[in-house]
């Protein structure tokens, strides 16, 4: 029971078009392996906005995702910018996005609160000037 | 209501997936902003948009949004057509405004999910 499968992607920051690539295949993965429609569901949302965020804010990064019995666990790190007010950026309307991404449908402030919402555990490990790693984990 | 009502509601023409006409929905949700969609969205949801680029088939797919419909006449392209048919998601297009496809999608029985 202790099996642990884990996905590894990289995250292109050159093409807002593919962002989201990911988050497609770790959920078909979870669906083919029969995790139950609520994770896999909380899982895509989730990571989808951390992907997102990882192209818009921080040219790209890495995601981890490890898929436990119990559990998904997905850590995304980037070495972006880093976030100088966590609290503030956590705030659902709070956005440092440019306008064009406006324009592409995101940067409504609302990606944080969302990846909060939508996992059980969420830990924010950012430094300005050095990147960002974000732990979420979704319990199935 | 199934897809079909939707679309006969709306007059809209169906892009994809023509043979899913029978799926259920059961509540609607309009926006241009994904992160807004992502944060209210409901199951058995339709989506209706004005947003027109890749993100959109996304953000429904990570949803398990039943049917897209593109309002004020935009017209996704060949690649998003694609990737909604590997998807196996519906979309419809309409030249009516959101707020007027909305209201009518409202009227026949269709209501926004309760936040």
């Amino acid at each position: 029971m202790d099996d642990v499968i884990t996905l590894n992607y990289e995250v292109s920051p050159d093409d807002f078009t593919r962002a989201g690539e990911a988050s497609s295949d770790v959920k078909s993965k979870l669906k083919q392996m029969g995790v139950n429609p609520e994770a896999v569901r909380k899982v895509a949302i989730a990571m989808y906005e951390g992907e997102i965020n990882m192209v818009i804010h921080a040219e790209g990064g890495r995601i981890t995702v490890e898929i436990s019995p119990s559990e998904i666990k997905m850590v995304l790190a980037d070495k972006g910018p880093g976030i100088p007010d966590v609290d503030l950026a956590m705030q659902a309307g709070y956005s440092t996005a440019p306008d064009d991404i406006r324009s592409l449908g995101f940067g409504a402030g609302m990606g944080l609160p969302n990846m909060k919402k939508y996992s059980d555990d969420m830990v924010i490990d950012t430094t300005v000037g050095v990147g960002t790693t974000i732990t979420m984990r979704v319990t199935i | 209501m199934t897809v079909r009502d939707v679309r006969d509601v709306l007059g809209a023409r169906v892009l994809v997936g023509e043979e899913y006409l029978d799926r259920e929905v059961r509540s609607a949700c309009g926006s241009d902003m994904m992160s807004d969609v992502l944060a209210f969205s409901k199951d058995h949801s339709v989506l209706l948009t004005g947003l027109c680029n890749p993100q959109v088939i996304r953000t429904a797919e990570m949803l398990d949004i039943v049917c897209l419909i593109f309002v004020r006449g935009k017209k996704p392209d060949e690649a998003m057509l694609e990737m909604a048919k590997e998807r196996g998601l519906i979309i419809l297009a309409t030249g009516h405004r959101m707020f007027s496809a909305c209201g009518m999608l409202y009227e026949a029985g269709l209501h926004g999910g309760a936040i």
